[in-house]
């Protein structure tokens, strides 16, 4: 044996100090090892935080998660009600589900050891099978590290300076580019969809717009909304209030997105080849519509592709109802609302324009001319303000002063006009008095974070130069010997919770009276229905809610053959897409109706 | 085919170690046909742990891809990371923030010792020396304690992706970190004296498993087998990324070609990998870790192919990726240095080794099946 060879059995010798070393190991569970405080151990779910969205389990590429219903948790707007169960028999512990969740409710924490011989017992809903999990979270995403894009495109606005200058289109749309990006943080929850009133196809033409097919959106849009570019404009939008993103961020643009794609569709021809609907053979039933507004439109479009005989009954001289009447044309142009009827034109619906029911043909004569009548009749008259000196002149009703500034016409509005209510109407109101050239004082009894109006609007109209007083109840008008209006008094109110619990309740407080300088106010405090068309034995047989026609979940009245939606019935909300889902859901009543009769 | 004698033939045996064998580096099987002790043929059969990765990922997103790829490889999944994410990064034009390059780079680093360190059980291991392999494999612990640290998981660590890192560099990561090259570096002396200073290491690793230099380039070898044979390429030098280019290191290069030379090979990378940590953490640029990628669910690369490899622990790997501008990748292919490695290379420098030697020299190649079959 050479040197080098017995150096090379003594050197390894030296392993033998190693003896008296501490062990790497640790003596579980006497010892327990100490977690790194990013670890990604067991899931922990915050469940009341979790809106049910299934963002998790989609991005699983292992299936390890179901969305299971869960005592004690029930769907609500924005909530589907299911949260996520995961099997650990799958789980890989890669985290993505924690980095793609909207609402930051998903995280792991440190535990990882679980010991059971039943192998159900690792179908875990995490939150619930493991409420200590959350003093023991470990890998979160914060806004910052999430996947989820919180922040939206911004649209593009004309400055107020420029807007009060005229009616020209506030907001300018999203170029390509930016419908894309925008598209492209959609989640595909569908949460949307389920707050939509008509339940729009949301996800699926955003979808479409993402993938860069316009026109497979556009198919998608009107498959249940045959007025979606005014949707994509003004519609009061319960499905961004609801947007996963919205928990922690900025929802999905969902109206902007609708309007991008339906304004690619620039004329009705467009719309028709695009579109391309299939229309039913013409099966000679009879329908008469009676008010050519969101909801009487929408039925005529889908039962005229139904194949049913559609002739709208319209007191106005234009269609669109309070969309072509009340909206603005700087929030909604006039000739987008006729691109969209003369479409539906094309696919046969009939308007008599001027023909107002009850007065120009009576409701008897239609219902006899015709198989069935719909009614969207909407809300037509103001409510008055009920305070002393109201008949003055230059005290207006909202929906009259609209009303004549959409016909074209420019009403001398003085200098100074005060603006009664907190509505979106009230808004309009100011911002269009503001286009008028007059100053604009708005009196609102609660506060402006109480204003059931747009936060949108708001702020549009404080950029505008609207100045708004909060918790002010006007309480006489002012005229002058003329008999015009003068100015208008008005009392601060101090909010009180009442006693019941609620809403707080402006109670004026005494000796607060104000005077406020102007020539014209309006009132914007909301609007009622006139059912005077109706017979009186048609009426009877009616039941009527706070001013509303009562119909049943298919829209139908409790008189035979005769359905009703939009403002005019009490179902929805008061807003366009509700008087679209209105006039949608009776169409597809009333042809089932007919599909019963001929069976 | 050369006929043979019945005599002849009845002096030789097939033998099978693996798949399931202590001395075979993962699912798979050499087949040998030996003639005493001596090997006459070998052969190496794969197909005992297909997974199918490459097809399973043509119906996954861009982003669920990754949680995949890292699986290629269990004692390496971060250099899997690192090249996919590189590749999708070409095809889509992708900028990677500098601190996330140097971030990538203490990674890949990290991921290569402790990748070194079960080797060194593998391969002391394959010559019967054991108490190595449990100092190694303890002392890796404390680089998957860093790996927890820094992302959460310590195996797979789903870190490097499209676009940067994951998450930023923890509090006080970088001090432990440096603690642990420490400590590290002062037991590379006593692997030393375990296995290069062990007379049994020195007659077993000497002159065995010759990879012939003249040879070597024209077999595809690669990484510490080729630096073995005296011929110092290293994707690293030679085509930097990360931040490679901007640190100072030095390839380790031996002559020789055989289970020794590499076993130098290995021993000093880590020394060099040491070096190019602590300059990395030294030199941290500030900034964003991460150039975030949109909505991973819609997330769509223009239509486009890249190959990039990098310099992995065995050798050099490279991703074949192409995409047709949707959100799946259309293709994802991997070549891995095992592939040559474990196949090719093997079947040609058994013949004439010992049995005893099959595990041995398998191991200082450094052959991973899983990298074999995709
Ligand atoms: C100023 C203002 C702004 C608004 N802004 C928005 C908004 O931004 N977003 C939104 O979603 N909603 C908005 N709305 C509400 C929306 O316009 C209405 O909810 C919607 O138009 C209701 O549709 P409808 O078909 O029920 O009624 P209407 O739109 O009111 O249509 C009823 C139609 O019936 C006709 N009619 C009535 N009586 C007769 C009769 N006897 N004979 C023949 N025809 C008759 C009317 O002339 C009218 O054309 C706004 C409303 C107003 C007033």
């Amino acid at each position: 044996m050479s040197i080098i060879d017995l150096k090379g059995l003594l050197v390894p010798l030296g392993a033998l100090k190693q003896i008296a070393k501490e062990p790497h190991t640790i003596k579980y569970p006497d010892q327990t090892k100490e977690i790194s405080e990013r670890y990604r151990g067991f899931h922990y779910n915050d469940l009341d935080l979790c809106i049910g969205c299934g963002n998790c389990s989609t991005i699983c590429m292992n299936e390890a998660i179901d969305m299971v219903e869960v005592e004690d948790i029930e769907g609500k707007p924005g909530d589907s009600g299911l949260r996520p169960r995961i099997d650990y028999g799958r789980c890989c512990y890669c985290a993505l589900c924690v980095d793609v969740c909207p609402s930051g409710s998903l995280s792991m924490t440190a535990d990882f050891i679980k010991v059971s011989e039943d192998a159900f017992d690792f179908l875990m809903i995490p939150g619930k099978d493991n409420p200590g999990g959350k003093d023991k979270i470990t890998f979160d995403a914060s806004t910052d590290t999430s996947l989820n894009l919180f922040e939206r495109v911004p649209m593009r606005e004309l400055p107020p300076e420029e807007r009060v200058q005229s009616f020209a289109e506030v907001f300018l749309g999203y170029t390509e580019e930016e419908a894309r990006i925008e598209a492209s943080r959609c989640i595909t929850c569908g949460l949307c969809t389920e707050n939509c009133p008509v339940h729009m196809h949301i996800p699926e033409y955003i979808n479409a717009i993402s993938r860069g097919d316009d026109e497979e959106a556009i198919r998608i849009i009107y498959d249940n909304n045959d007025l979606p570019e005014m949707c994509g404009k003004v519609c009061t939008r319960r499905c961004e209030d609801v947007c996963a993103l919205q928990v922690r961020g900025e929802a999905v643009a969902i109206r902007w997105l609708k309007r991008y794609a339906t304004e690619r569709a620039e004329n009705a021809d467009m719309i028709r080849r695009i579109v391309n609907p299939e229309i039913r053979e013409p099966n000679g039933i009879k329908v008469g519509i009676i008010g050519a507004g969101p909801a009487g439109l929408t039925a005529g479009y889908y039962l005229a592709l139904k194949g049913y005989d559609i002739t709208i009954y319209e007191a106005k001289s234009e269609p669109g109802g309070m969309i072509m009447y009340g909206i603005p044309k700087y929030r909604l142009p006039y000739d987008s609302i006729q691109k969209q009827v003369d479409y539906m034109k094309s696919i046969g619906v009939k308007i008599h324009f001027n023909t107002k029911v009850g007065k120009d043909i009576s409701f008897d004569e239609i219902y006899n001319k015709h198989d069935a009548v719909f009614m969207g009749v909407g809300l037509q008259k103001g409510y008055t303000l009920g305070i002393e000196g109201e008949d003055a002149e230059g005290v207006w009703a909202a929906v009259d002063f609209l009303g004549l500034v959409n016909e074209g016409k420019r009403p001398d509005m003085g200098k100074r006009v005060v603006v009664v209510g907190g509505g979106d109407v009230s808004m309009d109101s100011s911002r269009v008095s503001r286009r008028l050239g007059a100053e604009v004082v708005q009196l609102y009894r609660r506060r402006i974070v109480d204003m059931p109006a747009d936060d949108e609007e708001i702020e549009g109209a404080l950029e505008e130069g609207v100045q708004i007083i909060e918790k002010a109840i006007p309480t006489r008008v002012i005229k002058d010997e003329k008999g015009r209006v003068k100015g208008m008094e008005y009392v601060r109110a101090e909010l009180v919770p009442p006693e019941g619990g609620g809403r707080p309740r402006p109670v004026p407080i005494k000796g607060s009276e104000t005077v406020i300088e102007c020539d014209s106010i309006i009132a914007a405090i909301g609007q009622k229905a006139d059912f005077g068309l109706l017979p009186e034995k048609v009426q009877n047989s009616l039941t009527f809610e706070r001013g509303k026609i009562k119909v049943d979940d298919e829209r139908r009245t409790g008189y035979p053959k005769l359905w009703a939606g939009g403002d005019a019935v009490k179902y929805g909300r008061v807003d366009a897409i509700s008087a679209i889902a209105d006039g949608f859901y009776a169409a597809e009543s009333i042809d089932a109706y007919f599909m019963q009769v001929k069976a | 085919m050369i006929m043979k004698t019945t005599s002849e033939r009845n002096k030789q045996t097939t033998l099978f170690i693996g798949p399931q064998h202590p001395g075979i580096t993962g699912n798979m099987m050499v087949k040998l046909l030996v003639e005493g002790d001596t090997v006459v043929r070998a052969e190496t059969h794969i197909g005992y742990l297909h997974r199918a990765f490459e097809k399973l990922i043509e119906q996954r997103n861009w982003l669920q891809s990754f949680t995949l790829l890292c699986r290629f490889c269990v004692p390496e999944p971060d250099p899997m990371e690192l090249t996919y994410a590189r590749a999708v990064e070409a095809i889509e034009g992708r900028e990677v923030p500098p601190r996330a390059k140097y971030i990538r780079t203490i990674v890949a680093e990290l991921a290569r010792i402790q990748s070194f360190l079960l080797w060194y059980g593998g391969q002391a291991g394959s010559a019967g020396l054991y108490t190595l392999g449990q100092w190694t494999v303890g002392d890796r612990n404390y680089i998957l304690d860093l790996f927890e640290d820094l992302t959460g998981a310590r195996i797979y660590h789903m870190y490097i992706w499209p676009g940067g890192v994951r998450r930023d560099l923890p509090k006080g990561w970088a001090d432990k970190t440096r603690r642990v090259l420490d400590y590290l570096e002062k037991r590379l002396d006593d692997y030393n004296r375990l296995l290069f200073d062990n007379a049994v290491f020195q007659k077993r690793a000497q002159g065995v498993g010759i990879i012939p230099k003249d040879k070597a380039l024209e077999w595809g070898v690669t990484g510490p087998p080729l630096k073995g044979t005296g011929i110092g390429n290293d994707v690293r030098k030679d085509e930097p990324y990360c931040a490679y280019g901007e640190l100072d290191f030095d390839i380790p290069v031996y002559e020789g070609g055989d289970v020794w030379a590499r076993a130098l090979v290995r021993r000093d990378e880590i020394k060099q990998s040491i070096r190019i940590i602590r300059q990395a953490l030294d030199k941290m640029p500030g900034g964003s870790y991460y150039n975030r990628i949109p909505n991973p669910m819609k997330w769509r690369l223009p239509a486009g192919e890249a190959w990039v490899k990098t310099e992995s622990v065995r050798g050099e790997i490279g991703f074949y990726v192409v995409s047709d501008g949707t959100e799946k990748p259309r293709r994802v292919h991997l070549r891995g240095a095992a592939y040559t490695h474990g196949i090719s290379v093997l079947e040609k420098i058994l013949p004439g080794q010992n049995i005893a030697d099959v595990s041995f020299i398998l191991n200082s190649l450094g052959a991973c099946p899983p990298e074999m079959e995709r």
